[in-house]
């Protein structure tokens, strides 16, 4: 007769607490599995929510504790989905979020491809462009603004080599109209690698023998790669589509770091808008709003995306 | 004076032997902790306070956080009534709000218990650093360090006689400390791409920061010689037309004017350590800094031991002013060690200790010690510190104060830095927020 591990675990409970559970049923030990979790998530991530709700329809400032704390209806939301700078700030979210995921797909997919291919040095060149992610997005931050420097700045001289304009005539961080540009270059940098392995992965969980019975149907590479590889590794680009737009709708330290958000406004996107609002200004009833509305946002349109996502995969 | 000195010395012997032997006695040693800004003064402060930790036995622990973050790591720490600190430098602007949080301790009692008077400081830092409301004698802090914007030049450069007969071709004047704004817009241009030794350098560096106060620390110092006040001075919160004037708007187009003819590419986002980076790397002849960066700047091996000249903000069409700086320290109403903490604040108002601090390179705000005959000479700097403190303006110290900032830099960077919109709308914007946050605060 052979033992289960759970055959086995249950002749070593001691007779004492195997009485105790013996009466109890399947639900209710799976409940006492499950409870220190659930607590868990109730205080850590349920309540803070539905405290967040509740403060965004207050006037309450954390730095005002002797203030009385008035409820002010929606006024809240009016004023944020009324005022020009957070529309402002919104389109430039929208900018940055639409450009990097395009590039770092096209670039992170490329390279995916190429990596793909058996060749020498494979694995050491893998390393190679993984490494960006593997900092920290404080340094990464600190860094380009070195690389940006007018004067000093690499990536100043490589443009000003393949353009002839003076290098320090232009400054990435500095001007309105390439400081945009200036976090996307920056963040595709970092971030691409990312992409690249998730569509590696797709990529490599494609059976050969698909690419083999192509071969014997006479398709060509063209062919292949558009009614096999694409099609195939769509579910993983798909993936790589949410979390880096789930990680890039919150970008925060990166781009704070390169910018402060300038130029003027040029660069502040929603999260850092949204830090000014609540802990410089101390707005806490009003940046409650603020997050309540950022958060229908990214659940709505991340909802809307994973059943889309999950079509894809039932093809 | 210096008898003066020599008695106060005497009696703070006396008064520290005591403070030693009853904390001692008493198993009363007690570790403090002063939180402040990361920057040079507060090394100085380190090595100050191991007096005070060798004549009251208590321990001195230090939180130092870099200017860029200092006001959302400490002020997170007063909302939240943390008992971190015991004793606070704090930016002069949260006199207010930590006055009226009862973030701070209120020191008046203290003061009249200790024979602490503030007419023993210098009257701005008074006002600047340790009343609430301000013009009351409410206090919430002892002046702890006196701090103006001021600039510091290229002395050697001025000096020589090629850019002396070229900037006497083209201007009609000499190369010298500017007598005004207009000057000294001058001297930025000139020096503009110029070839120094081989080196493409620039004019000015300016306070241009977005992320936490810097552009305001820097605009003001030409807004206030132009005309610009906070509010109407016979009628407060009154700001139509004072902060928007035809003088202020005029003040901000120069500052403009300023960033873009006169500071060096990719200076858009500089305040105080970027600024001494590029004046002592020589990028640039002048540099805006608060005077805190004199001392460092005189022990410069590149631009120091006389290669620099300082001087105060020049003058403008309205009058002469400069930004104030520096802060007071406060006893935070949190502490459990608040004892010990007044008995910091007690051994760091003597005049000898005082007197230590400016040696050691912090900036007193101790009359005894400034008003000394022999403090203008006493360093290259000294006197364009006395003549800058004496032309102090600060911004806001409301307990809004940051509402009124973040405003503030926004417009003000929109428009110098983004070159969006005109100054004439920047200004009226910000009068918008300004009577918007009043209005909330039920100022207005």
């Amino acid at each position: 007769m052979t033992y289960s591990p759970i055959d086995r675990a249950a002749a070593k409970t001691p007779d004492g607490v195997a009485r105790r559970i013996r009466g109890l049923s399947d639900r209710t030990i799976a409940w006492i599995f499950v409870a220190p979790t659930i607590f868990l998530l109730l205080a850590v991530n349920i309540f803070p929510l539905i405290w967040t709700i509740r403060l965004s329809f207050t006037n309450f400032r954390v730095n005002r504790p002797n203030n009385a704390v008035e409820w002010v209806g929606l006024r809240n939301y009016e004023r944020i989905l009324t005022d020009p700078d957070v529309w402002n700030t919104m389109q430039a979210t929208a900018h940055f979020l639409i450009w990097t995921i395009t590039l770092q797909v096209l670039i992170g997919f490329t390279l995916a491809y190429l990596i793909n291919k058996k060749f020498r040095g494979n694995d050491l060149w893998t390393t190679i462009i993984v490494f960006p992610m593997m900092l920290s997005p404080a340094v990464v931050g600190n860094f380009w603004t070195f690389l940006y420097q007018p004067q000093i700045g690499l990536f100043n001289y490589v443009v000003a080599f393949f353009t002839g304009v003076d290098p320090a005539s232009f400054s990435m961080i500095g001007d309105v109209h390439l400081a945009p540009w200036a976090i996307v270059i920056a963040d595709t940098w970092m971030w691409t690698p990312f992409v690249m392995l998730i569509c590696l992965a797709g990529l490599r969980s494609i059976p050969d023998s698909i690419y083999e019975a192509a071969e014997c149907d006479r398709a060509s590479k063209w062919r292949q790669f558009w009614t096999i590889t694409i099609p195939m590794a769509l579910p993983f680009l798909m993936l790589a589509v949410l979390f880096r737009g789930i990680e890039n709708f919150k970008m925060f330290d990166l781009v704070v770091q390169l910018t402060g958000g300038g130029p003027g406004n040029t660069t502040t996107l929603t999260s850092i808008d949204l830090k000014r609002e609540a802990f410089e200004k101390w707005r806490t009833g009003y940046s409650s709003a603020y997050a309540v509305i950022l958060f229908v946002t990214v659940f709505g349109l991340a909802s809307i995306y994973v059943k889309a996502l999950n079509k894809v995969k039932e093809r | 004076m210096r008898t003066n000195l020599m008695m106060t010395a005497a009696a703070g012997a006396i008064l520290a032997t005591g403070m030693t032997t009853a904390a001692m006695a008493d198993g009363h040693a007690t570790d403090l902790t002063l939180c402040w800004a990361a920057w040079d003064p507060a090394n100085s402060l380190i090595e100050l306070s191991k007096d005070f930790e060798e004549q009251s036995g208590h321990t001195m622990n230090f939180e130092f956080v870099p200017w860029t973050s200092f006001a959302d790591r400490m002020l997170n720490e007063l909302n939240s009534g943390g008992q971190l600190c015991d004793l606070m430098i704090g930016d002069s602007q949260w006199i207010g709000g930590g006055a009226e949080n009862g973030h701070y301790v209120k020191l008046n009692d203290f003061f009249d218990a200790n024979g602490i008077t503030m007419d023993d400081f210098l009257p701005a830092t008074v006002t600047g650093y340790a009343e609430w409301p301000k013009n009351t004698p409410n206090y919430y802090a002892l002046p702890a360090y006196a701090d103006v914007v001021g600039w510091t030049y290229r002395k050697d450069w001025f000096e020589r006689p090629e850019l002396q007969v070229e900037f006497m071709d083209t201007y009609g004047r000499a190369l010298d400390v500017p007598a005004n704004l207009a000057e000294l817009k001058d001297i930025a241009e000139f020096f503009q791409g110029r070839d120094i030794d081989g080196t493409t350098v620039y004019g000015a560096a300016i306070y241009t920061e977005r992320g936490s106060e810097g552009i305001t620390m820097g605009v003001t110092n030409v807004l206030y010689n132009y005309g610009f006040e906070y509010e109407n001075p016979d009628q407060p919160y009154d700001i139509d037309g004072f902060v928007n004037s035809a003088g202020a708007v005029e003040g901000l187009q120069f500052y403009k004017d300023l960033y873009d003819v006169g500071t060096p590419p990719g200076s858009s986002n500089w305040y105080m350590g970027e600024n001494i980076d590029a004046y002592r790397s020589g990028q640039v002849a002048m540099q805006m800094n608060f005077a805190f960066i004199w001392p460092g700047v005189e022990a410069d091996e590149n631009v120091g031991g006389g290669n620099s000249g300082y001087f105060p903000n020049p003058a403008g069409p309205a009058g002469q002013f400069a930004q104030l700086g520096g802060q007071g320290i406060s006893v935070v109403a949190y502490s459990e060690k608040q004892d010990a903490a007044l008995e910091y604040i007690q051994w760091f108002a003597q005049p000898e200790v005082q007197q230590r601090w400016w040696d050691l390179g912090g900036a007193s705000a101790l009359r005894a010690v400034v008003e000394d005959p022999d403090f203008a000479t006493s360093q290259p700097y000294a006197q364009t510190f006395l003549d800058s403190m004496a032309i102090v303006k600060d911004f806001w110290a409301e307990p809004a104060y940051a509402d009124l900032l973040i405003p503030m830099q926004e417009r003000m960077h929109n428009f110098v830095i983004a070159g969006d919109g005109t100054a004439q709308e920047a200004l009226d914007g910000l009068v918008r927020d300004w009577i918007e946050v009043f209005e909330d605060e039920g100022k207005i």
